[in-house]
């Protein structure tokens, strides 16, 4: 037995696994609290009560949920192809999840430490699209299909200028790697790339910042939130591509959709927000040992909070886009704007002071 | 392991490939083509060519392949009508499919005899602690630079005829103009009137 343990390929996959395991129960339990916040954020603003029934403080709300949608039927409609209707959600599910392999949550806390971690990152958030068009065509109905084909444009349309933006936290770290992007940014918080990352880049403070608003407004748009969640439009489409799914798969695209909001605010924190980092110097926490890095995914989870509250805000408070307002915002006025912040970031470390 | 990731992304990619010609549904082909697409990243990735890989990803699966999609989804396909132009095609696309064979029996046969791909294009080995990325990087934009930006712009030639070609501005279409909207004022947007009792206004 001992033997079988000892064998580095198994270590190896028990590890990973463990790992896996780990992360997909943390994002999973998260989750079901930032539903409840989401959901408590918005009734605040609407000076209402929110959810406050099932446990204290309705803590107990999405688990509630949970089981109802579990134990309802799964309703197929009789045109719907039926293979391409289930898999939809079960994809949508899977790309939502398989992005936090990438994400690191402290120092040598991550799944895969890959070499291009940040375009693994876009590569699956870009794949998503694909469980939102194949529900709303595999549906057979009109609504569905029209939001399908809303979302297909609006998340290939923001991809790009998402793209141009993580170029310019390429270009200030120098490396693809997340924990490298990671640990450029320690110290101080005006290493952070938001503020230009080091005190030496703090020209860059503007652009950057403009850089980071981008970002998110594109993340909102990425991930079909308000105020650009014209994909299941309610007052246009019911409920969009969404419309025909019940119970179960239902359950799997709201989770995948939320578990795509909470990585999109992970991948904020860890590009401009300096990640783990708490905005002074850490040399304090090599005495903690293990403790050091619960601190530091602690101080990670709290901007990813932070900012799911910001995204939970704009839900609040932002009316919702007409579609041509937002194509217009992507192509004609993010796509160029990006593009100019590449151009100068890129000027600013082949001809600044730090080239 | 390696060799199972192998023999599993090889056999999907080429079951995916032998499905998108043969599924009924061209739905359900362009799926498929997908399905090929991202096993085919999966071997780029065995290969240690981790940038090509996820680059095969974000531009022909997350991109390409949905516009792709996009479009097969709108046809209105009808396949007795397609069935029915399959005699007259078929000399004509069992010529090419017998010239396409014919040319890779010749590479398949080429490599045998020589025993590896092509015995002048050894890949070049990437120097030590440079990463993948880094090493395309410092060939594409020093020895291949002026083909790079060459294949640059012949995309955005491509780019800019296809809009040209598509472009129409129909006259009496009235388009939202977000400047002169933000520019109107009470001043402009508004007239203060005095009336006096049982006169009403006169334009």
């Amino acid at each position: 037995m001992s033997e079988f343990f000892s064998n580095p390929a198994v270590t190896w996959t028990l590890l990973t696994t463990g790992g896996i395991l780990l992360v997909v129960i943390w994002v999973l339990l998260s989750l079901a609290f930032l539903l409840l916040a989401d959901r408590k954020i918005w009734a605040g603003v609407q000076m209402r009560k929110g959810p406050n029934v099932v446990g204290p403080f309705g803590l107990l709300q999405s688990f509630a949920d949970f089981f109802k949608f579990v134990l309802k039927e799964i309703i197929i409609p009789a045109g719907a192809d039926k293979v391409v209707f289930i898999l939809a959600p079960l994809l949508s599910l899977v790309l939502a999840f398989v992005g936090w392999a990438a994400i690191p949550f402290a120092p040598g806390w991550v799944v895969s430490n890959l070499n291009v971690g940040i375009l693994y990152l876009l590569a699956m958030s870009s794949l998503g699209v694909y469980g939102i068009i194949m529900g709303g065509w595999a549906s057979n109905s009109k609504y569905p299909f029209l939001g399908a084909l809303r979302s297909a444009a609006q998340m290939v349309s923001y991809e790009v200028s998402i793209g141009l933006i993580i170029i310019t936290v390429i270009l200030l770290a120098g490396s693809m790697n997340l924990t490298t992007i990671v640990e450029a940014q320690s110290g101080w918080f005006w290493n952070w790339n938001v503020f230009g990352g080091g005190l030496r880049n703090l020209v860059l403070l503007p652009v950057m910042v403009i850089a980071m608003g981008m970002f998110y407004i594109s993340a909102l748009a990425e991930t079909n939130r308000p105020p650009f969640d014209l994909p299941e439009a309610e007052s246009e489409l019911v409920a969009g591509y969404q419309v025909e799914y019940s119970s179960t798969p239902y359950l799997l695209f709201m989770v995948a959709e939320y578990s795509n909001i909470v990585l999109m605010c992970a991948m904020i924190s860890v590009l401009f927000f300096g990640g783990w980092n708490p905005g002074f110097p850490t040399d304090f926490l090599v005495s903690w040992g293990w403790w050091g890095n619960f601190f530091l995914a602690l101080v990670f989870f709290a901007k990813i909070c932070f900012w799911f509250f910001m995204i939970a805000m704009a839900k609040a408070i932002v009316p919702r886009y007409r579609y041509d307002q937002l194509m217009r915002l992507g192509w004609k006025v993010f796509l160029p704007t990006s593009l100019v912040l590449v151009v100068l970031v890129a000027a600013w470390r082949v001809f600044g002071p730090g080239a | 392991m390696q060799a199972i990731a192998f023999y599993l992304l090889a056999f999907v990619t080429l079951a995916a490939g032998i499905l998108v010609v043969s599924a009924r549904n061209p739905v359900h082909s362009v799926l498929f083509l997908i399905t090929a697409f991202f096993s085919a990243a999966g071997l780029f990735v065995l290969l240690g060519a981790e940038f090509l890989a996820m680059l095969l990803i974000v531009v022909y699966v997350g991109a390409v392949a949905v516009l792709f999609l996009f479009v097969v989804m709108m046809l209105d396909v009808d396949f007795e009508e397609l069935r029915k132009g399959f005699a007259q095609y078929l000399p004509i696309g069992g010529l090419v499919a017998g010239v396409l064979t014919l040319e890779m029996i010749f590479v398949a046969a080429t490599v045998a005899n020589n025993g590896k791909a092509g015995q002048n294009a050894n890949p070049m080995a990437s120097p030590e602690g440079v990463s993948n990325t880094e090493a395309i990087g410092r060939v594409l934009y020093t020895d291949y630079a002026f083909f790079f930006q060459l294949a640059g712009l012949v995309l955005l030639v491509a780019m800019i005829g296809a809009i040209v070609l598509t472009l129409r501005h129909k006259p009496g279409v009235r388009r939202q103009n977000i400047a002169d909207q933000v520019a109107r004022s009470p001043k402009t947007g508004m007239e203060l009137v005095q009336i006096k009792p049982g006169e009403g206004i006169s334009e």
